[in-house]
């Protein structure tokens, strides 16, 4: 396939959570004739069941538009639709660096929001040339020349003509297909040159074995080519090649500018490293593409396997799940309690949330997640430091001088109604303002703020208390040293380490009664009493008990019965592998992570 | 005579004249004309089929169960009767019983049964005031139910009513007074059943919808203490879950064969059977649908459909799901094929105890014995 560079546009879809980067895809795809109006259905790019159901794009993906633009000639548009919670920002990331230009998405209700700003400067970071793109103008609240003049003060950039656009109604989707034409630049790129590809996504595909998402920058990839992995050395055929119109089409080559998938083969999760440079093998580019910046996950907790004697399973998933989100990181723990399993670096709680249902989905696999915990410094007596995942692992007190624990740079902006609120939520998780001023009528707070403070449900507080309008995001600042202390959970006078972790002395007697009383809620009744314990070194610092079981016995159990109640119990059996037992206790498996989400007041 | 194998006979006779809201027997209004006389029919013939499968027995019970089998003509009920006895020689004291509704029109018929041979009746009075029999939607009120009680102690050597408590709004003070009046219906035998909200069931629904709440455990637990209590004051012994009887002569003799696991052959749609044959203990199941049934019996002479050999493990968990339910409890040899790990900490706890080399629920462990039986299961 040969597209002369000057006909290709690649751009990507950045915005705030919801803003309507996955409809204005679906329109784009649908002006341009990539589905019919049967084919199509809403956010029809978020293919994963979890994205469907809870409404939001993770994974960013890639369409190839044939758009026959308003100057008569035909343009192929490679367009990047991209998630826009921050816990995904990676993916915004790898995106950007396989386009030219971005469209810039916002609510014209909403205004600017937390996650435009963020991604933004990483478009601008990157280079890329902006087209504004005022949505949702069909909402009576729209008032694009507000946001317009938003969009110019708050981030800076010229906006005089952004376009006005309805995603819903499909109103400027015309209009932001020329803009793309002929306000983004084409791509540069030498076909003579030796072959230079970006290795922008993998994934499984239980039919195709690996698939590679690549960007061509130069030279030419055809099928049969011997291809070479420049960061591994391996080597491979280039099996077949396609584009995504968004239906897989198959294609014999892939020149400069071109975005498209390849198979070959793979074996080796390795070898498909996002970021990684692909080349000829016989006639090697020398110079590699810079890749992306290797991301630190910020969270840590442990999966297990509900069931002990599924490990190799979750070896398996967890690797060809890394394939697909590089911001995944593992590694192989083990527990007492727990058994064979690995400790799990994400990029915040709702990544971990959604790798964690992506492992129980994607690969049937029941999993218990311990309590995630930040990346703390131990400094030893001894002079040494270590760095601590896991709050199991916390060296005995005496051999600390001291613990220093992350802290973040978080941008808040929020309608002045509920600055108050916030400030307080902000102040109450140890929080220092660094700043509070105005962006148009909203707040906007800088603070400084301890991650341990934020992971587990800052973002679930701050869009309740704010009724879901305020926005966050964040950056890692640096370590501070801090009165840290470890609180362990006593169920039925056993510890059970999967829900240890640290806190501020300060916070841990809230923190502590939260816990117990959510694990109350979570654990089932049994035949006997439960007492439910926080603790601190000896010293108990919250209590609850679990009531013993009242009643629980068929009314009705004749000879026609017999065989519906055993068929019940064997139900049950399957039931009880989602539990796990703790001494004379079960606890169920979503509890580990549920007792971590406070409803304070 | 008396060494042969024993045998109880379950009859299961779909039709009612209205469904109830919180049913799900195999239940079926009559409608087709004529399809009532062809069931008789087949159930005659289903029972000669499956007698030929058996063998050799000694016929201890008949149970006529459903649905409504007081909408029986009781000529029908003598010829199953008849065939039974013909197929097995009966015990002595052969029990026959039949589910019967309260409803005046079927009372009409009471004597005709007792004339076809049934020698126990269960009667399903389950309220005393008619706004709670409304509420059941049931077809028949208070004072005719009492009628049809009074009259039915007369004609039947035994009789049972079944009570359906744990209603919504039923306070443990209402619920005291209701069964006292109970007691004085003349019956020595008693089956309150706390209202289960069954699913599919259009009760089930209304829970769904808010319509209204079933008793919170607490007030269910209350209840439930509430009776073994009333019925033990006034002479009535819990032999199960929920049957209490005034001496042992007035106990379900049918009824035991399924908690002591002895033998049983179903007949009729939906009807299951446990057969000890030859490859060990087997399950049995006719087919559900009535014309399914019909036909089933019209091609192959019975209505069987399922016959499924119990391993070791199924059976002796089938033992203990049904023997704990009764004071006897069951003998620790019909377990073996269990682990029964957490047996000593439950015996512990007190929820079960081991008498004479048998399993035994405790008083403590009865109002909670689901979870008692798969702690000791899983
Ligand atoms: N009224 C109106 N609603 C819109 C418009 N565009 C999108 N929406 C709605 O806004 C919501 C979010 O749209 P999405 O396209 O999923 O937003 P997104 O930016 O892709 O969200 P994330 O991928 O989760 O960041 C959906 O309910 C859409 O139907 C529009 O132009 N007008
Ligand atoms: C097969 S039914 C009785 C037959 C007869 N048709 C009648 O209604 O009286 C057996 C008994 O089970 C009880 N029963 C049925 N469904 C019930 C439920 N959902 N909850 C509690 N008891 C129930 C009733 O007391 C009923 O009398
Ligand atoms: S409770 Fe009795 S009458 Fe009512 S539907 Fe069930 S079997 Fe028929
Ligand atoms: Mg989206």
């Amino acid at each position: 396939m040969t597209t002369p560079l000057d006909r290709i546009r690649n751009f990507s879809i950045v915005a705030h959570i919801d803003h309507g980067k996955s409809t204005l895809s679906d329109r784009l795809i649908q002006e341009t004739g990539g589905l019919t109006s049967r084919e199509m259905k809403e956010q029809v790019l978020d293919s994963m069941d979890i994205e469907r159901e809870r409404g939001i794009t993770i994974k960013a993906q890639t369409v190839r538009l044939n758009y026959k633009a308003d100057d008569g000639l035909d343009y192929v548009l490679n367009l990047m639709d991209t998630p826009g919670h921050v816990d995904f920002a990676y993916e915004v990331s790898r995106s950007l660096a396989a386009c030219e230009g971005s469209i810039l998405v916002v609510d014209a209700s909403q205004g600017v929001e937390a996650q435009t700003l963020a991604n933004v400067y990483q478009a601008i970071d990157n280079n890329h040339e902006i087209v504004p793109v005022l949505n949702k103008v069909d909402l009576p609240a729209a008032e694009p020349d507000r946001i317009r003049a938003q969009i110019e003060d708050v981030i800076g950039i010229d906006a005089s003509d952004a376009v006005l656009a309805s995603a819903k109604t499909g109103l400027g989707i015309h209009e932001v297909l020329e803009a793309i034409v002929t306000r983004l630049p084409p791509p540069k790129g030498d076909e003579t040159k030796p072959l230079k590809a970006l290795l922008v996504d993998a994934w499984y595909d239980a039919y195709l074995g690996v698939v590679v998402l690549v960007r061509i920058f130069d030279g030419r990839l055809k099928v049969g080519q011997k291809i070479k992995m420049m960061q591994t050395g391996a080597v491979y055929t280039a099996e077949r090649l396609g584009v995504f119109e968004p239906k897989a089409t198959m294609v014999d080559s892939l020149g400069p500018g071109e975005i498209g998938f390849l198979t070959g083969s793979i074996k080796e999760v390795a070898d498909a490293a996002v970021g990684a440079t692909i080349t000829d093998e016989r006639k090697p580019t020398d110079e590699p593409l810079k890749g992306f910046k290797d991301v630190q996950p910020v969270v840590f907790c442990g999966l297990f396997p509900v069931d002990a004697a599924n490990f190799d399973d979750l070896r398996a998933a967890v690797g060809r799940l890394r394939l697909n989100d590089a911001s995944f990181t593992y590694e192989m723990e083990s527990s007492a309690a727990l058994g064979f399993g690995f400790r799990c670096g994400f990029l915040g709680l709702l990544h971990l949330e959604i790798v964690q249902e992506r492992l129980s989905r994607e690969f049937n696999l029941d999993l218990i997640a311990t309590a995630p915990s930040v990346v703390y410094h131990i400094n030893q007596r001894d002079g040494s430091t270590i760095e601590l995942h896991n709050p199991a692992d916390l060296p005995d007190v005496m051999q600390i001088e001291s613990i220093e624990e992350p802290w973040i740079k978080a941008t808040i902006l929020t309608p002045d109604d509920y600055l108050g609120a916030v400030i307080k939520l902000c102040q109450d998780r140890r929080g220092v303002q660094r700043e509070l001023s105005y962006v148009g009528s909203r707040a906007m707070l800088i603070y400084d703020l301890p991650l341990n403070e934020v992971v587990f449900d800052f973002y679930d507080r701050l869009k309740s208390i704010s009724k879901g309008y305020a926005s966050f995001d964040y950056q890692l600042e640096d370590y501070r040293k801090g009165d840290l202390v470890k609180m362990s959970i006593l169920v039925n006078a056993e510890p059970v380490d999967a829900l240890s972790m640290l806190v501020h002395r300060d916070r841990a007697e809230g923190r502590g009664r939260s816990m117990v009383e959510k694990m109350k809620e979570l654990i089932p009744p049994h035949l006997f009493v439960i007492p439910i314990q926080a603790a601190i070194g000896g010293k108990i610092i919250a209590r609850e008990t679990v009531r013993a079981l009242r009643k629980d016995v068929t009314a009705k159990c004749y000879g026609g019965d017999a065989s519906r109640k055993r068929k019940l119990l064997d139900k049950q059996k399957a039931g009880k592998k989602k539990m796990r037992q703790f001494g004379k206790v079960e606890i169920p498996q979503e509890a580990f992570i549920a007792a971590l989400k406070m409803d304070e007041d | 005579m008396t060494d042969l194998p024993t045998l109880g006979v379950y009859v299961h006779w779909p039709y009612c004249a209205r469904i109830c809201p919180y049913c799900d027997f195999n239940v079926a209004l009559d409608r087709r004309a004529g399809e009532a006389e062809a069931l008789a029919d087949a159930i005659v013939r289903d029972l000669q089929t499956q007698a030929a499968l058996i063998g050799p027995r000694r016929l201890v019970s008949i149970f006529f169960g459903g649905g409504t089998p007081s909408l029986m003509d009781p000529a029908r009920t003598a010829r199953i009767v008849e065939t039974a006895k013909s197929l097995w020689p009966a015990a002595p004291d052969l029990e026959i019983s039949l589910e019967a509704n309260p409803t005046d029109a079927e009372s009409g018929r009471f004597a005709a049964f007792a004339g076809a041979g049934v020698t126990r009746l269960s009667l399903g009075v389950q309220a005393l005031d008619d706004a709670s029999l409304a509420f059941l939607g049931r077809n028949h009120g208070a004072e005719e139910a009492r009628r049809a009680a009074r009259l039915a102690a007369r004609l039947f050597p035994r009789l049972s009513l079944d009570l359906i408590y744990a209603r919504p709004g039923q306070t443990p003070g209402a619920w005291t007074d209701e069964l006292k009046a109970a007691l004085d219906l003349g019956a020595e035998h008693l089956s309150p059943y706390q209202l289960t909200i069954e699913a599919g069931t259009p009760f089930d629904r209304s829970v769904r919808r808010g319509a209204f709440a079933p008793a919170d455990p607490d007030l269910a637990a209350a209840l439930y203490e509430k009776t073994q209590q009333i019925l033990e004051d006034a002479g009535f012994a819990a032999y199960e879950v929920s049957n209490h009887a005034r001496g042992a002569a007035a106990r379900s003799r049918h009824n035991l064969v399924y908690w002591r696991g002895e033998d049983y052959l179903g007949v009729g749609p939906g009807a299951h059977g446990r057969l000890t044959l030859a490859d060990g203990r087997t399950a049995t199941e006719t087919a559900r649908a009535i014309p399914d049934y019909l036909a089933s019996v019209g091609a192959t002479g019975t209505g069987l459909t399922v016959q499924d050999a119990l391993n070791p493990v199924e059976a002796a968990e089938e033992r203990l799901l049904l023997g704990l339910r009764i004071d006897e409890g069951v003998p620790l040899a019909d377990l073996e094929a269990l682990t029964l790990t957490r047996l000593p900490d439950l015996r512990t706890q007190g929820f079960v105890q081991v008498k004479d080399g048998r399993l035994i629920a405790t008083a403590r462990g009865r109002p909670v014995l689901d979870r008692v039986i798969a702690e000791l299961i899983l």
